[in-house]
């Protein structure tokens, strides 16, 4: 039939391919394009390591060149996943060292990376390029210097927001002084001091350098030093951003920050002192990106700062912004498409910020291009969601957290069933949802009944009873991820709706009803998903089918159940109740 | 918010009853009782985070992950907080006498309580800072090595300034100053 074509025209026309989607469709529509594709595909994305087996993928796709790989759930970012769950790397560099040779880029997110394996990652690959650590654990700045020393190409070492055992700043020396290929290099979660003249040296001789991102042990005083030798910087991530006030320092700065015609981004600023933020006005108006994430700094330096950076698309921000600074942005940066709003002091109760449903609302009305959101904020209303709902009918990612758990509108004290009602109804684009606030099971009809570009829902103390799950479970087509925490879903939505599960990377519920007996049901009747129950406090003594567990993670999978998991974790499946039996006796000591 | 109004009330209740060993009137605040839950000192191994959430300074009862900001983000925003409850302590030395002391820069609000706490803890007379003449005319002159490693007349320049750049301090003879009083 498809013989028309000889094979190496097809696999060229494939090579344009570059989604996993697109490649995925084409290895369907006959068995000689399944096995032109796989033997031609070089990238591979990997959203659950659990769901596959190095062996399958190294199998099935012979040539690969970049593997990106996930581990943890979502929720492990905020400590609910214990720690030792799982998600360790090293089994898969194993195979991966075996099978590509020719390997060059690793991707790893919420994964347990030890020196080991990086020490393997540099030794294995002979022409290794790209290294992004993104929210991982495990290894130690050990690990770092035989990446640096071992890695001649090397062209990206992201570290992104990973806790790294800071052993020593001493691993950067061991970059070669014949190492010239650095891209990007984002040493920004790193707490030691690195050796100041080595990074010099490396900036100075990396000609293609366009990301640096600095750690806070970084000196204002030094950075201009750096920028005089990568005036080609596309992203910069400063050091502290502080010094004493002397205008030799701020001279300095001014001109080095005028040499960098290319940069668009801005990241950093830890410490900031707000009398330097001047300093980087001449890039201001180029800038696209800013994170001001860490930047203590408050109005009016703050929206000064920001509302120089006329072409702004993402702003990432600390609530000192307040509603003022807000509708400030509102009016300056039309071009903005993210906005994120992060809670200075997250732990109190009351407001120490002047930042309330408002300043969003600002926002969306003033920036027509806004499609993404990450707002915290202590109060909310209907009225201000329907508001932004209707002027943002193109919004994408919608997440918004109210600081109080089950907040009502503090208007009219109702819940917010209507106002996310209208934005799953108005944004028919909607990828990603996340809610809070007071809200019940008709919240989640209205998510069941609109919601249908939905992937990703995350969802904090709401909803009355399982009919709240059923609907979102049956109506939202799209949904890939479900993350749920002490809301009152138990087992009759979840058993219902089995099927679904198999249609979605992983559904997550803490502190909720789900008992030990509809785990092990789920378990015995789906065998291509894993049920997986974590429960610190080991298994209940007495009636344990109708005990609620403290967390399930479910998640589909061609890889049967995992072999690593610790001692609080169990897959409920065919022979769970011969090995919970066995459990339940160790734990007699 | 009433919720933690109550919780506030029963806690300066129980204050007034609690038998303690400190002098009456002396202020516990309660960040000081909530870090007592936790394990001592930054030295401990990184599962010390779980309970960092849970020591948080707000009175009320803590949530786990909750509100969701990723450990990362409280950690760097905590070491903010962090490095202002803890102390700034300097090497204090004195020409003549046997050892140094330390004291906490971070305990004094200006000039006159560090110079009075000093002349204090080295039984000295300090005298009075003029910007013109320096501490001439007194026995002894307080001087501080500042980042640069130069060495400073303490009074010079604004208090804020000072702690952040005082790395320690040396109290001199008066003869021996006499050249730093001089503009």
């Amino acid at each position: 039939m498809a013989q028309s074509f000889p094979e190496d025209v097809l696999e060229h026309v494939f090579s344009f391919l570059n989604y996993d989607k697109d490649r995925n469709a084409v290895s369907l529509v006959c068995k000689s394009w399944y096995e032109i594709e796989r033997l031609c595909r070089r990238r591979i994305f990997i959203g659950n390591c659990y769901a596959v087996s190095s062996e399958i993928v190294i199998r099935r796709f012979p040539d690969v060149r970049a593997v990106e790989l996930k581990g943890k759930p979502h929720f492990a970012d905020f400590n609910l996943v214990p720690e030792g769950w799982g998600g360790y790397v090293y089994p898969w560099i194993v195979s991966l060292a075996r099978a590509y040779p020719w390997l060059e880029e690793i991707k790893l997110k919420r994964m347990v990376v030890t020196d080991e394996s990086l020490e393997l990652i540099s030794k294995s690959f002979k022409n290794y390029k790209v290294l992004v650590l993104l929210s991982c654990e495990g290894f130690t700045t050990d690990g770092l210097a035989s990446i640096a020393a071992n890695c001649r190409n090397l062209r990206e070492l992201d570290l992104g927001e990973s806790e790294v055992e800071d052993l020593s700043g001493h691993w950067l020396s061991h970059f070669p002084d014949n190492c010239t290929s650095l891209v990007s290099l984002n040493i920004s979660c790193l707490g030691s001091e690195v050796s100041f003249c080595a990074l010099e040296r490396l900036v100075a001789r990396c000609p293609n350098l366009k990301t640096l991102r600095l750690n806070r042990a970084v000196p204002l005083e030094k950075l201009p030093n750096l920028l005089c030798r990568a005036p080609q910087l596309v992203e910069l991530g400063t050091g502290a951003y502080s010094a004493e006030i002397q205008s030799d320092i701020f001279s300095n700065l001014a001109e080095a920050f005028l040499g960098c015609k290319q940069l668009k981004g801005l990241s950093g600023f830890w410490d900031v002192v707000p009398a330097y933020l001047p300093a980087m006005y001449s890039v201001c108006s180029r800038i696209t990106s800013l994170n001001l994430s860490y930047a203590t700094a408050q109005n009016p330096d703050l929206v000064h700062f920001v509302s120089q950076c006329s072409n702004l698309q993402r702003l990432w921000v600390l609530d000192y912004i307040e509603d003022t600074g807000l509708e400030a942005l509102a009016a300056s940066c039309k071009d903005l498409h993210e906005l994120r709003v992060f809670p200075s002091d997250p732990f109190d109760a009351e407001a120490n910020v002047s930042l309330t449903e408002q300043g969003l609302v600002a926002v969306s009305e003033g920036c027509p291009k806004l499609q993404s959101v990450l707002y915290f904020c202590r109060q909310m209303s209907n009225a201000a969601l329907v508001a932004i709902a209707r002027n943002r009918p193109n919004m994408i990612r919608f997440r918004l957290c109210i600081i109080e758990p089950r907040a009502p509108d503090y208007l009219t004290l109702e819940p917010l069933d209507t106002g996310f009602g209208a934005i799953v109804e108005n944004c028919k684009e909607l990828r990603r949802l996340s809610m809070s606030g007071l809200l019940t099971d008709r919240v989640f009809e209205y998510i069941g009944t609109h919601a249908k570009k939905l992937e990703m829902l995350s969802i904090a103390f709401a909803g009355d009873s399982d009919s709240g799950l059923h609907h979102v479970l049956s109506g939202c087509e799209s949904l890939r991820k479900l993350e749920i925490r002490d809301c009152p879903f138990g087992d009759k939505a979840l058993l219902a709706n089995a099927t679904k599960l198999e249609t979605m990377r992983s559904l997550w519920m803490s502190s909720c009803s789900v008992s030990f007996g509809a785990c092990k049901l789920l378990g015995q009747k789906m065998p291509r998903l894993n049920v997986e129950v974590i429960n610190e406090r080991g298994l209940p003594d007495s009636r344990p089918e109708s005990c609620p567990v403290e967390k399930l993670y479910v998640y589909r999978t061609i890889a049967g159940p995992r072999v690593d998991m610790p001692g609080f974790v169990w897959t409920m499946d065919e022979h769970v109740s011969s090995r919970l039996s066995r459990v339940t006796e160790r734990r007699g000591d | 918010m009433e919720r933690s109004l109550a919780y506030e009330n029963d806690l300066s209740n129980l204050e007034a009853t609690e038998l303690r060993l400190g002098l009456p009137g002396t202020d516990e605040s309660e960040k000081q009782s909530s870090r007592n839950n936790k394990r001592s000192s930054a030295e401990m191994d990184n599962s010390c985070e779980k309970d960092e959430q849970e020591c948080a300074p707000a009175p009320k009862a803590q949530v786990v992950g909750w509100p969701p900001v990723r450990s990362y983000r409280k950690n760097v925003l905590h070491q903010k907080n962090e490095s202002e409850l803890s102390g700034m302590f300097v090497k204090v030395s004195m020409d003549g006498a046997p050892y140094l002391r330390k004291i906490d820069l971070k305990v004094y609000k200006n000039y006159q309580d560090l110079l009075k706490v000093l002349e204090n803890m080295f039984k000295c007379s300090i005298g009075v800072y003029s910007e013109r003449e320096g501490y001439n005319g007194s026995e002894f002159a307080p001087t501080y090595e500042d980042k640069d490693g130069d060495w400073m007349l303490v009074g010079d320049v604004p208090w804020d300034m000072f702690i952040t750049s005082c790395k320690r301090l040396r109290i001199m003879k008066g003869s021996e100053a006499k050249g730093l009083g001089c503009l």
